[in-house]
């Protein structure tokens, strides 16, 4: 009789559940996985060197193009490696500004990947409803940077520019008109904290209403439940951190561990698994969505209440002001020097991390004294969660695989970097 | 008209029952083409509005001609022959396909004698033509030489086999209610003067949510839509058919998917009589039918069931594989097998009975 062998599929880089470019080679028998190799590398663009290639300000907008997904988040860590180095002070308001739009980020990131994960299991409203709430935290994006997803906003020494005073507005057109363009404006007609404080008072609402499609559903429990565990020990032996590492079970968080930006100031809880299966890690994020929203509240009606500065007014790191400019001699070499040279950043080397929405997102920065970077290192989470897959998936079916990628919140723009 | 027609048809012989026959099939093939086409554009206009979005909207009024476009496009495209596939398989699985999906119209009863042929075992024919069109599905997996579709059409298959089981069942229960495998028969069997009462969807509840939901399972449709859930196998088994060939077994797929409703309307929810028969006996010209039953009845049921499909397919995660076979061998056969034995009881002690 002829002998009997796997079967070796080839699960991408070309698949709708490959969540971009993963390519990962199955060893199958019949439906069950007997290996899992996980391929990376094909949207390599080079950002750590690229970084080593020009002056400091200018490698922010690669770090957004990293986790495409938990923009600002990364352009947090960047920027407070920079800080560190130079040894600035953020302003306070910056300093909230960017804990607000931390959480944005956060709840822009669960939303997305609740969407597709729930359509990588076949429940495809879900993925609408979720791009719903998703494209009104795009807005605030838009309206302090003029970018919806690449925005840039985070700067050396505090923010870009301070908060719109005015919600931008659509205007009548074929598609929104009537009623329909009124319920779209009513939010917009304050400021952009009046804005969020109406999405904050709405969201909850929403996040049931996902809960309400997959929490209690049968066949989402049979999916994920006991599917995909990762018991706690090998969470910690694989790096694992954020809502991987919570699901199990370790209540670890930068934000409560080593607290930035405002993070120690305001009121939040750490959900945490329990089994550490891919429904655990489900209801970690959708709680965190909700934690996140309660985060924001706070940084609104701190924001509200205290006006001031966003940015150094140290102008060999940040630049002065478009109407000194006109005047000042002084302020006009300053812009140049700014956007030629950059700065010089003493010579030393450092380690700043955030609490990214996949986990933790770290930046490793050598400077040898020069205006670019002697070295940058990203420390990615999905690179060490993807690494686990194999251990992770033995023995699963095929589609748990699925199941796995979903809940693993894979991005490979910070994977291949 | 019609009656004359038919006269001067049959004047020519055998010829002429053959010419008759033949326009008859083109009665239900070409609107079933068009209800097919139809479906596909409220489908997407139904699950686009379960989404908060609109659906196609810019292709004619409403949308309405997307459709066509779609079935043009299709048309135009070219087929692909993958390399090292068996050619004359691969393109035959999809003809295998829609041959038993058209054939299985042949016994439906629209209305009372509104039928192809009220052939004596229609229900037997019944469940050997959807049976069939799962060799359309192998071969196509088989024929394609890709992995993907050759995974789909295993999971097809075994799909197909445990649910046709339960399906049988289900329908051995009407077959006993109602002692004949006639359809039309079978909705004569629900006719009575308690309403809606008096169809088949009371005493055998449990065999109609089974045979519903055995019937979506049967037409690969979410949550049981393993055989070509896009995102474990892209497309499972027509993965590498483009063009005409896939619009073929995208036709046979959706005529199923009719067909099954209409099944279902026709054997548990009492074909074209009506909810109200037997409470209201007044002639009113035109609008009679509301209680006393017509083909408009058939086209409404089956419609509601339709719409199932589509708010399941809007709403549920996926089963994983071997769930299925879990729900159809372990839950289902168990059911059905038990029901069996109790609707035999209830028409031996005469708990229900059949006609007016």
């Amino acid at each position: 009789m002829e002998e009997i062998r796997n079967y070796t599929m080839n699960f991408g880089p070309q698949h709708p559940a490959a969540h971009g470019v993963l390519r990962l080679v199955l060893e199958m028998d019949g439906e069950t996985v007997v290996r899992a190799d996980p391929h990376i590398g094909l949207l390599h663009r080079g950002t750590e060197k690229l970084a080593e290639s020009k002056p400091y300000n200018q490698s922010i907008g690669y770090m957004d193009r990293l986790d495409y997904v938990s923009m600002m988040c990364n352009e947090h860590a960047y920027v407070r490696a920079i800080e560190n180095l130079l040894g600035v002070e953020v302003p306070e308001r910056a300093q909230w500004i960017r804990t607000m739009f931390d959480e944005i980020t956060r709840i822009l990131n669960h939303l997305m990947w609740i969407g597709s994960n729930a359509l990588d299991l076949g429940a495809m409203a879900v993925f609408l409803y979720a791009f719903r709430e998703r494209e009104e935290l795009m807005d605030c994006y838009e309206a302090v940077s003029g970018a919806r997803m690449h925005a840039t906003y985070y700067r050396p020494g505090g923010v870009y520019r301070d908060l719109p005073a005015q919600m931008p507005k659509y205007k009548e057109s074929r598609w929104h008109k009537g009623n329909d363009l009124k319920r779209f404006n009513q939010w917009r007609e304050g400021s952009m904290l009046d804005y969020l404080e109406s999405f904050c008072a709405d969201f909850p609402g929403k996040v049931d209403e996902y809960e309400e499609l997959l929490t209690g559903n049968r066949i989402w429990k049979q999916r994920t439940v006991d599917i995909g565990v990762v018991p706690p020990d090998l969470a910690r032996a694989w790096g694992m951190t954020g809502p991987m590492l919570r699901g199990s079970g370790i209540a670890w968080d930068l934000r409560k561990k080593q607290p930035y930006a405002k993070y120690a100031e305001v009121d939040f809880d750490i959900p945490v698994g329990v089994n550490g299966d891919c429904y655990d890690r489900y209801l970690v994020r959708v709680e965190e969505m909700r934690q996140s929203n309660r985060i924001i509240q706070q940084c609104v009606a701190w924001l509200k209440a205290n006006p001031g500065p966003v940015i150094v007014q140290n102008y060999k790191v940040a630049p002065p002001k478009r109407e000194e400019m006109k005047e000042d001699m002084e302020a006009l070499i300053h812009h140049f020097k700014l956007f030629t040279e950059g700065y010089c950043v003493p010579a030393g080397e450092t380690y700043a991390a955030v609490e990214a929405p996949k986990g933790e997102f770290g930046c490793y920065l050598i400077s040898d004294g020069a205006n670019k970077p002697f070295r940058c290192k990203l420390r990615a989470p999905g690179f060490a969660h993807l690494s686990s897959m194999d251990t992770v998936v033995r023995g699963h079916m095929l589609a748990d695989v699925v199941a796995m990628i979903g809940t693993y919140d894979v991005v490979f723009g910070e994977i291949d970097r | 008209m019609i009656d004359s027609m038919r006269d001067t048809l049959f004047g020519y012989g055998d010829t002429g029952i053959v010419v008759w026959t033949v326009l008859k099939i083109l009665a239900i093939a070409v609107p079933v083409i068009i209800a097919v086409a139809m479906f596909v554009y409220w489908e997407r206009k139904v699950i686009g509005w379960m989404h908060v979005r609109m659906g196609p909207n810019q292709i004619g009024p409403l949308g309405l001609l997307q459709a066509f476009a779609d079935v043009f496009k299709l048309l135009f495209k070219e087929v692909i022959l993958p390399a090292n596939s068996n050619k004359v398989l691969y393109y035959l699985a999809p003809m295998i396909a829609l041959v038993p999906a058209f054939a299985a119209w042949s016994v439906i009863p629209f209305d009372a004698g509104l039928v192809l042929a009220n052939v004596n075992v229609g229900l037997l024919l019944l469940l050997a033509m959807t049976s069939l069109g799962v060799y359309g599905i192998i071969l196509a997996g088989w024929a394609s030489n890709s992995r993907y579709a050759m995974l789909g059409a295993m999971r097809a298959a075994a799909q197909t086999v445990s649910y046709e089981i339960a399906m049988g069942f289900a329908l051995v229960s009407v077959m006993i209610m109602t002692g004949s495998l006639n359809l039309t028969d079978i909705v004569l069997a629900q006719q009575g003067s308690k309403g809606f009462f008096d169809w088949y969807w009371l005493p055998l509840l449990p065999m109609f949510v089974i045979y519903f939901i055995s019937g979506v399972a049967e037409t690969n449709r979410a949550p049981f839509d393993v055989a070509e859930g896009e995102s474990e196998i892209v497309a499972g088994f027509h993965v590498e058919y483009s063009g005409s060939a896939f619009a073929i077994f995208f036709l046979a797929e959706y005529a199923n998917m009719i067909l099954i409703a209409f099944l279902a309307s026709v054997l548990f929810m009492g074909g074209w009589l009506s909810p109200l028969q037997g409470w209201i006996n007044a002639d009113v010209p035109w609008v009679d039918w509301l209680w006393k039953g017509g083909w408009q009845w058939t086209f409404i049921k089956a419609f509601m069931f339709s719409f199932f499909y589509l708010w399941f397919r809007a709403s549920f995660p996926r089963y994983r594989y071997d769930q299925i076979m879990r729900l159809g061998w372990k839950v289902f056969i168990p059911i059905t097998i038990v029901w069996v034995v109790a609707a035999a009881c209830m028409k031996y002690y005469g708990i229900v009975t059949i006609g007016a």
